[in-house]
């Protein structure tokens, strides 16, 4: 169901967005893996949904703030039925269950992750420091990290904004990471690979 | 009207290219997906213009919205802009449907002088004056280029079935197969001849003998086709013989002028094979409006 209706958004995000994607095989179709993208939009979400081959992406798990998108009914049915969101705890108090449970459980199960690693959408069309919570599970579970640029989504409705407004996107898939070296070694190689697929993307006037 | 024989022979003459086209493409690799491309296009075309008036309309606004999604997302714009450029878009629908009710004497203002006034009056409105010239300037050549040129294309459709040998349809196939094949014309004649650059800095392939063989084809090619899809005397034949290569060739260094002061070589990837719909469009929304008003000023009398 939830991967007709993502095939069936194409063509409308190809007339509304003109969203290319390069590198499209270069997403992950088995778990476990995770697929860390930049975030400046809730568009970013169902771009890389839509990316996804059809069958591959039952499997697939977005890693969102507990906090934001349970907060109402609405958004709760809309996150965890149609995007298929795996809820993680922004703020933990000492002594709580470890925040990053639910992805180590989803990985050991096969599942394919989308995780932000910029935590939150923050300026638009800007990024922002990149977190280690994410280098902490691919030490842990062994899976590779695709890198996925995406750029324009930030123009269409950047966080504040309610309507959205037609602009092309392109998303830039990048090569696999593989799950080894130390953690600092691991997200260095993370930001040279957003900084190369980023210089890769056309280029952006916008201020 | 339709169904009267030399458009019917035009597109099949078309298909026939096309189907050359993709047979050479079994040995030129390079060709292959601009072949493709061409397929979509004169299938999405020829779909449309067998609908008949409104077909036409549908399509030309999807083409224009497409465009200036592209010319929007290309030039500079600023965070506060955003809701005037909803509003921009939302005047490819309004200049569409003053086509599909045919009203003419409005659709030639309504761009150029009422869009020209309400948007530097919706920019003002964000507060930001900080390269507001710019915006107002920048977001008024791209609906002019994309939506008010482009829809001359479909005005063509309201023209009344007795004022053209094969209606409004033939006068629109001229317009597309002249222009398109004049950017072929261009192209070959300047690969084959070579010879001094004619704008070595905004297109460096481009040369004299390119411009000068691509006219000559062309004009060759308005005379033989003119006659039989327009009812323009001859003296208009001659000067759309010249003047529709030329607005071609304007329309594409115009182009890639701006695309060279962007900093991008396509506009989008829209198009496997060609780039994106402004490199396509770029000679036809010079074209466009020339064809349509040559035809206004010495045959019809509806315009």
């Amino acid at each position: 169901m939830r991967g007709l209706a993502l095939v069936l958004l194409r063509p409308v995000w190809w007339l509304l967005f003109g969203l290319s994607v390069g590198g499209r095989e270069r997403l992950p179709r088995e778990g476990p893996a995770i697929v860390a993208a930049n975030h400046n939009s809730h568009f970013d979400i169902l771009f890389l949904l839509s990316a996804f081959d059809r069958r591959a992406v039952q499997n697939v798990r977005v890693v969102g703030a507990a906090d934001y998108f349970l907060a109402t009914p609405v958004l709760r049915f809309v996150a965890l039925r149609l995007i298929g969101l795996l809820p993680i705890e922004r703020r933990v108090e000492r002594g709580a269950v470890d925040p990053l449970e639910g992805a180590r459980a989803a990985l050991a199960a096969g599942r394919i992750l989308i995780v932000f690693p910029e935590g939150t959408r923050g300026a638009p069309e800007e990024m922002g420091r990149l977190k280690s919570g994410l280098t902490k599970l691919v030490r842990e579970t062994g899976a590779p990290i695709v890198p996925v640029y995406l750029q324009g989504a930030g123009r269409i409705l950047p966080r504040g904004a309610r309507v959205p407004v037609p602009f092309t996107c392109t998303m830039l898939v990048g090569r696999p990471i593989a799950a080894d070296g130390d953690r600092a070694a691991l997200m260095a190689r993370l930001g040279a690979a957003f900084a190369r697929l980023k210089a890769a993307a056309p280029p952006l006037h916008w201020t | 009207m339709f169904t009267a024989s030399p458009l019917l022979i035009g597109f099949a003459s078309i298909l026939a290219l096309l189907i050359a086209g993709t047979i050479a493409s079994f040995w030129m690799a390079g060709i292959r997906a601009r072949v493709k491309t061409w397929w979509v296009i004169v299938v999405a075309l020829g779909a449309a213009m067998l609908a008949g008036r409104m077909g036409v309309i549908v399509l030309f606004a999807l083409i224009s919205f497409i465009a200036l999604r592209e010319y929007l997302s290309l030039v500079p714009t600023r965070r506060e802009d955003r809701p005037a450029l909803l509003l921009a878009y939302a005047l490819v629908p309004a200049s569409y449907l003053i086509v599909a009710l045919d009203w003419y004497g409005i659709y030639l203002v309504f761009v150029p002088v009422y869009v020209f006034l309400l948007m530097p009056a919706v920019l003002v409105l964000n507060g930001r004056t900080k390269g507001y010239l710019a915006a107002t300037g920048i977001l008024h050549w791209g609906i002019v280029i994309t939506v008010y040129n482009l829809g001359y294309g479909a005005l063509f459709m309201n023209t009344p079935p007795a004022e053209a040998p094969l209606g409004g349809a033939g006068l629109l196939f001229f317009l597309l197969v002249v222009t398109g094949l004049n950017d072929v014309f261009q192209y070959i004649a300047g690969r084959t001849i070579g010879g001094p650059k004619i704008l070595p800095s905004v297109s460096p392939n481009k040369t004299w003998a390119g411009f000068l063989g691509g006219v000559v084809l062309s004009g060759i090619l308005v005379c033989l086709l003119a006659p039989i899809f327009t009812p323009l005397p001859w003296r208009a034949i001659l000067i759309l013989a010249v003047l529709m290569p030329v607005a071609g060739f304007a329309g594409d260094v115009t182009m890639s002028a701006v695309k060279r002061d962007l900093g991008v070589k396509d506009a989008s990837k829209l198009l496997p094979g060609h780039g994106g719909a402004l490199d396509r469009l770029d000679s036809l929304t010079f074209t466009a409006p020339l064809t349509f008003h040559v035809f206004a000023f010495f045959s019809s009398v509806r315009f």
